[in-house]
């Protein structure tokens, strides 16, 4: 098991590597040049030569790729163009805040979802496990920000008992989630973030119990005396790698932060500054916030694989 | 086996098996009457789809309820099956009547390793610790001659051979003393050399702890190797009974005759096996008449008319045909060395 562990630890450098070269390369593909944003327009050719040299965006691009390497390896991420600051710290800021969102997203949506969808597929063919396909198909199909809208039109402009947009009162610094007044802010888009997922998970959940309960040991379960709670235990061991495989993708999802789910609520995460840096052409937190997202979906993938070869020791692979 | 007890272990009255749904009804089983004794060992004998794992499964209640309408009356050990609930069902399934199943390869949950799914069952029938379950586990395990037991104890089902998982599952069916053990097929999915090996090995728990058995096979020499008595089966009815000896050696019923006829077992070299023309009936219409009517070469009008009753030919021993009368004295067939 441990050779294993670090034989798959090893496998995820090329794809990290690999993952950094579409990062970087990512931003020269697409149109528009960075300096354009930071340099007034009549801005004379030797002032941008000057700014494009001391970004070093002068140099052939395989050595700015190396060199931006060098630094990300070593936790610089280089200045943001916008607002000056550095980009690690920007990152870890919202980072912080889509992890608080992503976690009760997680939590809503993992629940909800694996009991559903165990509910289901105990019961396939029966009118309870068409209302639970029929809300999964839902859930996959509403667009999210179209419902994050629909939640705010109802609960913050008719209701008006949640606040439309942001992450806290005003003036307040920290986000205390065990503060109601805090917390009602977190409460809209986690629920509108959890719904993607809920669908999702939900419709793998049935699909792998209901393929479960159709395998030949269930009977020798049901044969050998077991109550009908515990053949549900053993069925739910032997359904849970294939869960596990959705449920880590959607996590990694849900860390990215949804671009337009914090968009629509102002809530300052990962996406947020996504959506920030691309629309001021933020090169550097660009690079850096893609970087780290793919890096993390990189690690969920690593821990769902060994995850999944703990549960089912057919998987177990030297 | 002479183990005289007033009351048949297991006694099957008019059972009838039907899967519903909403296109046709598939009559499994029809009319079955049996009798267990215990410490006795009966043979099913029929072909796929003759009804006899439909008629196991309805012993221990493993049909789907929701699709099935089973009538009829069943009792082991002086139980109701068909009345059992919750607790009381799940003290009966494993506990007073076990079952061993056709394929080895998934019958046994893979997720999970084959001492902590055997000792799970005797936790659960005897309510003891979880050290003591896997303790009897391995007993089980040198009990059915697994070689290194303890080893296999920690093994999951993948890790295993086909042979070595049967004797797991025979293991795990034993593992609360059962006064009934339901076998469907069990040495159909093995090697011949390890069916052979599996069939002696249970013939003998067998007879050590007294049990009951049914077992459920299509295979004549499997039959013959460990059956007290024979129940054929055909189209959900049951066409002959009687001693093991009897039906292989004096077939009455023209089935049996042809089953008998269809088999390799002591034949001349270069001589042609008989085999039975035509298919078994389709079990959502069945004939009004005899079901082996279409494919009897004996029938005639009356066959198709109505259902041979079951003719009783002595204690024990009965033929559901009307043409009893017309079969020849039994000609010793050269076969009967050969299954003896």
């Amino acid at each position: 098991m441990t050779a294993y562990i670090i034989r798959r630890l090893l496998y995820a450098v090329p794809i990290a590597l690999g993952v950094s070269i579409v990062c970087f390369a990512l931003v020269y593909i697409a149109p528009g040049d960075p300096l354009q944003t930071l340099l007034p327009e009549d801005a004379s050719a030797e002032t941008i030569a000057m700014v494009r040299k001391a970004y070093g965006f002068d140099k052939p691009i395989p050595v700015q790729y190396l060199i931006w390497l060098g630094k990300v390896v070593t936790g610089d991420f280089g200045m943001s163009i916008a607002t000056g600051r550095p980009v690690l710290g920007e990152i870890v800021k919202a980072l912080g805040n889509t992890v608080l969102l992503a976690a009760g997203a997680v939590l809503i949506a993992f629940t909800l979802a694996f009991i559903l969808g165990t509910i289901a597929g105990y019961r396939v063919g029966t009118p309870t496990d068409r209302a639970v396909t029929g809300f999964a198909v839902i859930g996959v199909s509403v667009p999210n920000y179209w419902l994050g809208i629909v939640l705010i039109i109802i609960f913050a402009v008719e209701l008006n008992v949640l606040p439309a947009t942001g992450m806290g009162p005003r003036g307040s610094d920290t986000f205390n989630l065990f503060d109601w007044n805090h917390f009602r802010y977190l409460l809209m888009p986690m629920v509108t973030l959890s719904l993607i997922p809920i669908g999702i998970i939900a419709r793998t959940t049935r699909s792998a119990v209901a393929e479960v309960l159709n395998q030949d040991f269930v009977e020798t379960l049901r044969a050998k005396g077991l109550m009908e709670w515990e053949i549900l235990l053993h069925v739910l061991k032997n359904a849970l790698p294939q869960v596990l495989a959705v449920m880590g993708l959607q996590f990694g999802y849900l860390m990215g932060g949804s671009i337009l789910v914090e968009t629509i609520f102002t809530w300052p995460g990962s996406g947020f500054l996504l959506n920030k840096a691309i629309l001021t052409r933020d090169l550097p937190v660009l690079q850096g916030t893609i970087l780290v997202l793919a890096i993390i979906f990189v690690a969920t993938n690593l821990v769902i694989d060994l995850l999944q070869t703990a549960v089912d020791p057919r998987l177990k692979r030297g | 086996m002479s183990m005289e007890t007033s009351a048949p272990l297991v006694s099957v009255t008019d059972l009838n098996v039907k899967f519903v749904s909403r296109e046709s009804t598939v009559n499994a089983v029809n009319d079955v009457n049996l009798t267990v004794n215990h410490g006795e060992v009966l043979c099913i004998i029929g072909e796929s789809g003759s009804g006899k794992s439909v008629s196991m499964r309805a012993l221990m209640r493993l049909l789907p309820e929701r699709r099935t309408k089973i009538t009829g009356k069943l009792e082991v050990d002086g139980q109701d099956v068909l009345a059992l609930k919750g607790k009381e069902l799940s003290a009966f399934r494993g506990g007073k009547a076990a079952m061993i199943f056709q394929e080895p390869m998934t019958a046994l949950d893979p997720v999970f390793t084959i001492g902590n799914q055997i000792a799970e069952t005797v936790c659960r029938h005897e309510g003891c610790s979880k050290e003591d379950g896997l303790a009897r586990a391995l007993e089980l395990l040198e009990l059915v001659k697994v070689p290194s037991a303890a080893r296999r104890l920690k093994a999951y089902p993948h890790e295993l051979s086909g042979g070595l998982r049967q004797r797991a599952m025979i293991a795990l069916a034993l593992s609360c003393r059962p006064k009934l053990l339901l076998a469907d097929e069990p040495t159909t999915a093995l090697d011949a050399t390890v069916q052979i090996q599996v069939l002696i090995l249970m013939r003998k728990l067998q007879q050590e702890m007294g049990m009951g058995m049914i077992f459920v096979t299509h295979d004549l020499g499997v039959a013959a190797e460990i059956a007290d008595r024979v129940a054929v089966m055909y189209a959900g009815r049951i066409v002959e009974s009687g001693t093991v000896q009897e039906v292989l050696t004096d077939p009455k019923h023209p089935y049996t005759k042809g089953m008998l006829s269809s088999t390799v077992h002591g034949n001349m070299r270069g001589k042609d096996i008989e085999a039975i023309p035509g298919s078994p009936p389709d079990l959502r219409s069945l004939p009004t008449g005899c079901s082996f009517a279409p494919r009897c070469p004996k029938a005639d009008d009356g066959c198709r008319g109505q259902l041979p009753p079951e003719v009783t030919l002595g204690p024990g021993r009965i033929a559901r045909c009307l043409k009893l009368d017309d079969a020849p004295p039994a000609a010793k067939p050269e076969r009967e060395t050969a299954l003896a």
